[in-house]
């Protein structure tokens, strides 16, 4: 109390240049806080793999070299990046609300299944038009399945988070019965698949990279989401409800719609991911799509502190821990998990370092 | 030893059988994870990365029991290790503003990540699996002594339903972890450590879990490997939202979701091979219709824990 009572007396001399160091110094904590958990994770990592006979130092460098190391890693490292900021905004836009929604792997399933669809019943037609409806329906199926989920959670009260993880098992069961049923195509011996959408509507890659334009959509929906969430009227409506949902509906805002809004937008930037998988690298719809992108993109939102504009630099980092899996278990003999097991410690470290948001502040103001 | 090929003589008798089996052998698993959650959430916080203890306690009931040649000391140490990931949950949600869901999501990627590292090496080798107890000596159709073996893990679930129902309703213990759950600043008013409490419930809870986890990897199906658990740790989370937060209510819908598990199978071995995937799926739509029906926008649960972040 003495503290706040002269803020107050102070505030009015001083009052432009403590805000201003506020920001600064919130900026920085948001900076920070991550980086000393990401660096906490890499140290727990390692001492792992010390324990378990493996040169942590060594891994690292291979970890570089997979992810970062050269073109062909960079490469790599953002082709998987562009899915994983599209399955991170599932995660993300819904937490503004307050809702965690971590159904990105359906969604993105889902997305899949619906761009070979479109792209069979739009056979023949210029590929242009073809692979737009991909895409439109791709995001479309994404939107439906989420925003179920948030029309479930706001309108008969079904907790998101689990509805969302169970919809994942559903989406991938229903996959799988139309690869070896509706949508087979014979011709693939190896794995049951769907039929192939065929050449001509293959997105090619961004001219002058070898990456598919997977990335560029990927960029693009994250920014054209941050403005939507953090500059627009529909944004800070979303943002209310998050802080406060019994102020925004004696404000009149129509909480239902907007959580829906924001639930389908989410599942269609995950159907966008799908949809992106198919048309830039598998072509058809089987089990090989299910790899985890919406279980590593629900990290991604995390570290990202749900801001869809750190989503971008966090897929590319965590894109590229992902690509260079393959070189562990090259080098190092480490099974394909490892990758499973520094994403599992950054997301814990992660979340147990939230209680130290606040402290820079607290810090300066008891010296 | 799987109901497929148990039931495969009977003709069209052999779906209700096969459901049976499936109901007695499915279940465990769900029984055993749900008691442990109903546990957590009575003092008012849930774990969700229940599926993480699963499928360590699987991963590392196979490796000791392969290691030690002891299956029983492999359901021991696949409880330990969901203890210690149980512990890790309620420490770290223990701190300020730490969101317990989240926390479960992370932990449930961790130990799914870390259960499939460290058991690489047990894919291959053959464990000695638990032992299994004739109750179907009366009949004189093998296919139903077959799906009347029950194993000695269900029977303790069995026994631990009335446990848990005399702990909570009829202990001090038990009124405190209530006590806690329903309003913990009044219980921290009155004095209890509601931290502490929390920490011993989520604890004891995962340890529950990693046992349910072993039955799978030294029961049935049997094996370990990467496929084993599809999701029964998070099932059994949004089961215990079903009955309510009572025992007696999770031993049905444990029964309920292993009979709607083993349809898909069931069905197979009788020649419906169309649609597999999707009878397959049962348990998840089971589940989601189950969670549709039970849940309402305006007001708590009956008998929710005042607490629980997932209700409010």
């Amino acid at each position: 109390m003495p503290e706040a009572a002269g803020e107050a007396v102070t505030a009015p001399r001083r009052g432009f240049f403590q805000s201003s160091v506020r920001s600064l110094e919130s900026v920085a904590e948001t900076l920070l806080v991550p980086t000393v958990a990401l660096a906490a994770s890499l140290v727990l990592f390692g001492v792992f793999l010390a324990l378990i006979g493996t040169d942590p130092f060594a891994v690292y460098v291979s970890i570089y070299q997979g992810a970062f190391g050269s073109w062909f890693s960079w490469q790599n490292t953002l082709a998987r990046a562009g899915p994983l900021m599209l399955t991170a905004l599932c995660t993300a836009l819904p937490a503004r609300l307050g809702l965690i929604v971590i159904g990105g792997e359906g969604a993105l399933v889902v997305g899949a299944v619906a761009t070979v669809a479109a792209a069979a019943a739009l056979a023949g037609a210029p590929s242009v038009a073809v692979i737009t409806l991909m895409m439109l329906a791709g995001m479309g199926a994404g939107a439906l399945w989420i925003g179920a989920a948030g029309w479930l959670r706001h309108y008969r009260g079904v907790n998101e988070t689990i509805a969302t993880l169970i919809l994942n098992y559903i989406a991938i069961a229903l996959m799988s019965q139309l690869v070896v049923g509706a949508m087979r195509d014979p011709t693939v011996v190896h794995r049951p698949s769907s039929w192939h959408v065929g050449e001509a509507n293959m997105i090619g890659a961004i001219p002058g990279m070898d990456v598919h334009w997977g990335l560029a959509l990927g960029v693009g929906v994250c920014v054209l989401l941050y403005i939507l969430m953090q500059h627009t009227v529909f944004g800070f409506a979303a943002q209310i409800i998050g802080g406060n949902i019994r102020a925004a509906r004696m404000s009149g805002i129509p909480v239902g719609l907007v959580t829906v809004v924001v639930c389908c937008l989410a599942g269609a930037a995950a159907g966008l991911a799908g949809a992106i998988e198919i048309a830039a690298v598998q072509g058809r719809a089987s089990s090989s799509i299910v790899v985890g992108y919406g279980y590593t993109g629900i990290l991604v939102a995390f570290v990202a502190r749900q801001n869809p504009l750190a989503v971008i630099p966090v897929a590319i980092l965590l894109g590229g821990i992902r690509a260079s899996g393959g070189l562990l278990q090259r080098w190092h003999g480490l099974p394909d998990a490892t990758v499973l097991v520094l994403q599992g410690i950054i997301f814990v470290l992660i979340l147990a370092s939230e209680p130290l948001y606040g402290r820079l502040h607290r810090l300066r103001a008891r010296g | 030893m799987t109901p497929v090929e148990e039931v495969s003589a009977l003709g069209w008798w052999g779906v209700p059988v096969a459901v049976l089996a499936g109901a007695l052998r499915v279940s465990t698993p769900f029984l055993f994870v749900s008691l442990g959650e109903c546990l957590t959430e009575k003092s008012g916080r849930i774990n969700l990365g229940l599926e993480g203890n699963l499928v360590m306690g699987a991963m590392s009931g196979y490796g000791i029991a392969y290691l030690t040649g002891s299956p029983w000391l492999g359901v021991l140490v696949a409880g330990l290790a969901g203890m210690v990931l149980g512990a890790i949950h309620a420490t770290i949600c223990g701190r300020p503003r730490v969101n317990d869901i989240a926390v479960g999501i992370a932990l449930m990627l961790f130990g799914v990540g870390l259960a499939f590292f460290l058991g690489k090496p047990f894919i291959q080798p053959k464990a000695p699996l638990l032992p299994s107890i004739e109750l179907g000596w009366w009949s004189h159709i093998p296919q139903v002594r077959a799906a009347l073996e029950v194993n000695t893990l269900f029977l303790i679930g069995l026994f631990l339903v009335p446990l848990m129902m005399w702990f909570l309703t009829r202990t001090r213990w038990g009124l405190i972890v209530r006590a806690v759950g329903e309003n913990a600043d009044a219980a921290r008013a009155i004095g209890y450590p509601v931290n502490s409490v929390r920490f011993g419930s989520t604890v004891v809870g995962g340890f529950l879990a990693g046992v349910g986890g072993s039955f799978l990897s030294l029961y049935y199906p049997g094996s370990w490997n990467e496929g084993l658990s599809s999701g029964q740790g998070l099932m059994a989370v949004a089961l215990v939202i079903f009955a309510r937060w009572e025992p007696l209510r999770c031993l049905y819908a444990a029964l309920l979701f292993g009979a709607a598990g083993s349809l898909g199978p069931a069905l197979q071995s009788v020649g419906i091979t169309q649609g597999y995937y999707l009878f397959n799926a049962a348990p998840y739509l089971l589940t989601l219709i189950i969670m549709i029906i039970s849940s309402s926008p305006r007001r708590a649960l009956a008998g929710a824990p005042g607490e629980l972040s997932v209700m409010k």
